[in-house]
This record gives C-alpha cells, structure tokens and sequence, in this order.
C-alpha cells in the first residue's frame, strides 16, 4: 500500500471521491508508514485506533453524499494544537499528562472538514527553538541526508515533526505553527510547502500560546495546491480569539495556477547574510528568472531595517513568553514539585517542568519587562517593530508580493548550533520580519544544494493577500519543477 | 548594563525559576550575550515613533455578557495533579 502514502493531499481526496480506494485503506498504509518510520521521532504520539475510526465514518458519509473537502485525508497534528481527549505536551515536560478536554479551532475545522488524525508531532518545547532539539521527547530526524553521508541532520524548528512527516509520506499534511518562522524554516529544510498566513486568519483558540501577537497556525503539505487545500479549511473567524479576523476566506486553491503576468515582485537587497551558500543567491536568482520568464516585473525594493528584526522579535517574543508562559505553576493542571512554602512549589515546579531554552526566554522575558528595563527594551522593541512594518508598508507601494530565500542555510546536523543561541536563533533571519509585521509568508522548495539538500524560497505577500502569494508560489513552483524526494533510509 | 549573577538570581525569582547556584554565573554570561546582541536596537531612529502593539487595525470586539459554558467541575478539574470532590488541592498558602 507504500504507493497510498507518495499521493498528494489533492490526489488522495480525488482518489477517494472517484472510490479508487477507502479512506480505512489510505490511514492503513499511512498507520504502516508511521510504525515503519519510529526512528525519525517525527510523531510523539500515535493514534491509530483514533485515525482508523474517524477513516471509517469518513468512508460511511461519503457513502451517503455527505463528503467535506477533506474526507477521509489522514493529517498529522503538530503537538501544540489541544486535541480532546488526546495527550497535548507542547514537547514539555509541565505538560508530559495534560489531556486537553477541548479541541483547538483550528483542528476543529479540519475534521469538520472530513479530516482524519494520524497523531501529534513533535515540535521544539513550547515552539521555542530552530531545530527540534529543544523538544523533551528528544529530537526529531530530518528524513533528508546528505548525499554519501549518514549524518543525522535536523528538520529545522520549531515545526520539525510536521515538516519531516509531510517529507517523509507519513501524512498528507500537517498543520503548524509560526511565531517567528517555525513553518516556513523546517518546511525550507525538508523539501515541503508551508505558510504562515496573515495574522488573524487562523483562530489562535486552543493552540498552546508561545508569544501572542506574533503566533500563527498555517500548514506544512507536499504541494503548494496542497497548502491552499489544508488553509482554506483552517482559516475563518472564531469569536473565541479576539484577534481573528471577521472577514471572508476564499477557496485559496483557485489561486494556484493562475497566471501571474504583470505582477511586481520586489526583491529586497537586505535579505543576504554573511557567509549565505552561494547556492542560496544562486537559488534566489533563478526564482527571479522563473518569474521574469513568467511575465512578472522584477522591482529592486529596500526593507533597511531588516537586521533589527531579530534582536527586536527576542525582546516581544520573550517577554509575551514571559507573560504567556505565567500560567504553569502546577496547580490547576500539569506538573507539581514539592517545596517547603508556595513560592518554592513553584519555582521547583517550573525548574523541573520547563528545559533551559524556555527558561532562557522566561527569564529575557522578564528582564526586558522589569522595573528600570521596560522603556529601554521593551518600548524601544516595539517601536523597531513599526519600522519593520512601515519598510513593508513603503515597499507594498512599490510590488505586489517579495520573493526572498527562506533560510540562510540547509539543513544543519543536530548538535551544530545547539551551544550558541544568537547562531541559533539567526536561523530566522528571513521569516521574522512577516511575523513581526503579520504578513503572509509562503516557503515551497525550489532546488537542491551541491549535498543534494533541499533549499527554499520564500514568497512575502500583502496583509490578507494570501491570494497573489499563492498565485506566485505556483508560478514558483511550475518552473522549479522540484520533484526530489529524501531518499528512504529509515 | 552588563546582567550580573545578583541580576540573574533577582529575575529568576522574579519568574519563579529555581536556578541553582552553580548555573548563576553561567546564565549570567549567556544572558549577556543575548542581551549585547540586542543592544544593536539602539541604533535604530525610534524618534517620534508609536510602539506597535498590535497588527490587527481593529479595536477589540466585544460580546453580549453571557454563560456560553460551564457548569462542568469534573471536566475543569481532569488535568489537577491534585484534587478532591471537583475542587482543587493547592498548598496552604495562609500561616
């Protein structure tokens, strides 16, 4: 049933609607596929039994003309997405037991859908991290190797679980979360499609908050049609999330193939780094050849203040961690350590519950919001942050959409850059910029490096304007022609 | 500016995180980097500039102050690492 899994999500949805096969045998040959993969540590809990009940009364309300636009699509979960009844941990230790008596709006969606669950991925602990390993259940193994070499090498992060299952045919797709590139980096690193929408677009209700104003859900899928499949279904207004967005989501999947004559697409001459693989810019050009050849105008923009956007997302994001992060003190739900007086409970509770990359967040966190510090840091952060969104504002005036290089890298090996967060966290250099700023943000992949890695590029649209990203990345994707396909080791 | 171990241990109290004493100074330094990384802020004209909170344009919405749920202990209180009859068992907090 191996050819079950290499179908893509839009394949597969045909497939079942024209009765070539039953959902029960599609979420079988994924179920397989899963229990054959164990030691990519993509899934850090399986629900098979789960998965193969939803399959069947997918499979009997089809039989009765009642299919969704999803029926009968086995999904993967990434771990931060509550899910009734099923072990949610945020890969933490505070919640290793916690069992969700409610379903995140945005997976809600998906099986109102028609939608099947494989299971939930594994993530960095609490989607703080650029490489997986920050995960408690240890990390996970990028499907992806470099030619002639048995090096274990990372899916990137926070996403890494979604992205590496997705690669590796373990579920037609998987949804995600963004703050400051947590899509678009690992799905870069493993040859996948993923965006991150505008802010707002999908409901924040239920998904374990990191850092609020910046968090986003979006999907990691095999094809950018795929990708609009899976986030027309998770967008839509939720009165539950005050910041989710009252207004229409079109079916984005119209968008994909359609011609993308005339459009300006801005290149930003900020978006290159010191030592980036001269395959990267190689890469970058040829995306401005593909959509040249395409009819688009190329438009040389500037985005001058791109290199504060970092140091600014590690003072906002840190110190809505900090806040956000407040609520785990062992009494209501999750871990509780002993102490002799309350203050000790708690200190003992998040020492123990939480791993050093959070408390290294949870205590910047708090710093930069603390007495003597909040104006010098905090205000300051903020008002970089509307620089970085005016340099947007100002380059909208001037193209329709950016096309950048996602990551300033391939993928990594684990262990590269676990010692050297400010290395780390540069992995973001190109996606943090959207979230801080709320735009849309697309990476499909586009080519591979000299080691046979995959590379991405990044398609940057205007606020709400998911439409013209997806048209781009299709036009992106048609020329690139990217077919490879991690070799199967595991 | 420089964050030194008496910094380190006021925040981490502050954050209610036990760090040991060895990890201070270790933590101390880490910390330091990170922050003189993000010095370079400095740099930046912020001059007459509103601090962006938000990038939803919108006010926030509101609603009709109603019970849309509840009425349902056992469910609030499935996850407690303790608790007794629907209620919740924390630590006695009043000497």
């Amino acid at each position: 049933m191996s050819a079950l899994t290499n179908l893509t999500l839009k394949a597969a949805v045909d497939g079942l609607a024209k009765g070539d096969f039953t959902s029960v045998e599609l979420t079988k040959a994924h179920i397989e596929a899963i229990e054959a993969a164990r030691g990519l540590n993509a899934y850090i809990l399986e629900t098979p039994e789960k998965a193969l009940d939803m399959a069947a009364k997918s499979d009997a309300r089809r039989a009765v003309g009642e299919a969704g636009p999803l029926e009968g699509a086995p999904l993967g979960v990434k771990d931060l997405f509550c899910t009734e009844g099923v072990r949610t941990t945020a890969c933490s230790k505070i919640l290793e037991n916690f069992v969700p008596t409610y379903e995140s709006t945005v997976t809600s969606q998906l099986w109102r859908d028609g939608a099947v669950m494989l299971g939930k991925l594994n993530l960095d602990q609490f989607a703080m991290g650029s490489s997986n390993e920050t995960s408690y259940f240890g990390p996970v193994t990028n499907p992806w190797r470099a030619q002639g070499s048995t090096k274990a090498l990372t899916p990137g992060g926070s996403s890494g679980g979604s992205a590496a299952a997705v690669a590796a045919d373990l579920c037609l797709g998987a949804t995600a979360t963004d703050t400051g590139g947590s899509i678009r980096q690992p799905a870069a690193f493993t040859g996948t499609v993923g965006i991150k929408p505008t802010y707002g677009r999908c409901s924040r209700w239920g998904v374990v908050a990191f850092a609020s104003s910046l968090d986003q859900a979006g999907p990691i899928a095999k094809t950018v049609e795929d990708a609009a499949l899976l986030l027309t279904s998770m967008s839509g207004h939720d009165p539950k999330d005050s910041t989710s967005l009252d207004i229409p989501v079109p079916d984005f999947t119209q968008f994909v193939g359609k011609s993308v004559k005339g459009l300006k697409i801005g290149i930003p001459k900020e978006y290159r780094v010191d030592n980036m693989p001269a395959e990267i810019e190689k890469l970058w050009q040829d995306g401005i050849a593909w959509l040249k050849e395409a009819g688009c105008e190329i438009i040389d923009i500037s985005l001058p203040h791109t290199k504060y956007a970092l140091p600014a997302y590690y003072i906002v994001a840190p110190a809505e961690a900090s806040s956000n992060l407040a609520r785990y003190d062992g009494m209501r739900y999750g871990l509780r350590e002993d102490g002799a007086t309350l203050t000790e409970i708690y200190e003992n509770t998040r020492a123990a519950g939480f791993g050093d990359e959070v408390k290294r967040r949870i205590l910047i966190g708090t710093y930069v919001l603390s007495h003597g510090y909040y104006d010098a840091y905090y205000l300051k952060a903020l008002k970089v942050r509307r620089r970085i969104a005016e340099d947007f504002d100002n380059a909208w005036t001037k193209c329709d959409a950016i096309l950048t290089p996602t990551a300033p890298s391939a993928a990594f090996g684990l262990g590269e850059n676990s010692n050297d967060p400010i290395a780390m966290y540069l992995n973001d250099v190109f996606t943090v910029t959207t979230n801080l700023a709320g735009l849309p943000g697309l990476s499909l992949p586009a080519g591979l490096d000299s080691n046979g890695l995959p590379l991405g590029l990044q398609i940057i649209g205007k606020p709400l304007d998911e439409a013209t990203v997806f048209s781009v990345a299709g036009a992106v994707e048609k020329a690139a022609n990217f077919s490879a396909k991690a070799e199967k080791w595991w | 500016m420089a964050i030194d171990a008496a910094t380190v241990r006021k925040v981490a109290r502050l954050a209610r995180i036990a760090e040991p004493e060895e990890r201070i100074e270790a933590l101390a330094q880490e910390l330091n980097g990170i922050m003189t990384w993000i010095e370079q802020l400095a740099e930046v004209d912020t001059e007459g500039c509103e601090p962006l909170t938000s990038v939803v344009a919108s006010g926030l919405p509101m609603r009709e102050d109603v019970v849309t749920m509840g009425g349902d202990p056992a469910r609030v209180t499935s996850n407690a690492p303790k608790s007794v009859g629907n209620f919740f068992v924390v630590p006695k907090v009043v000497e």
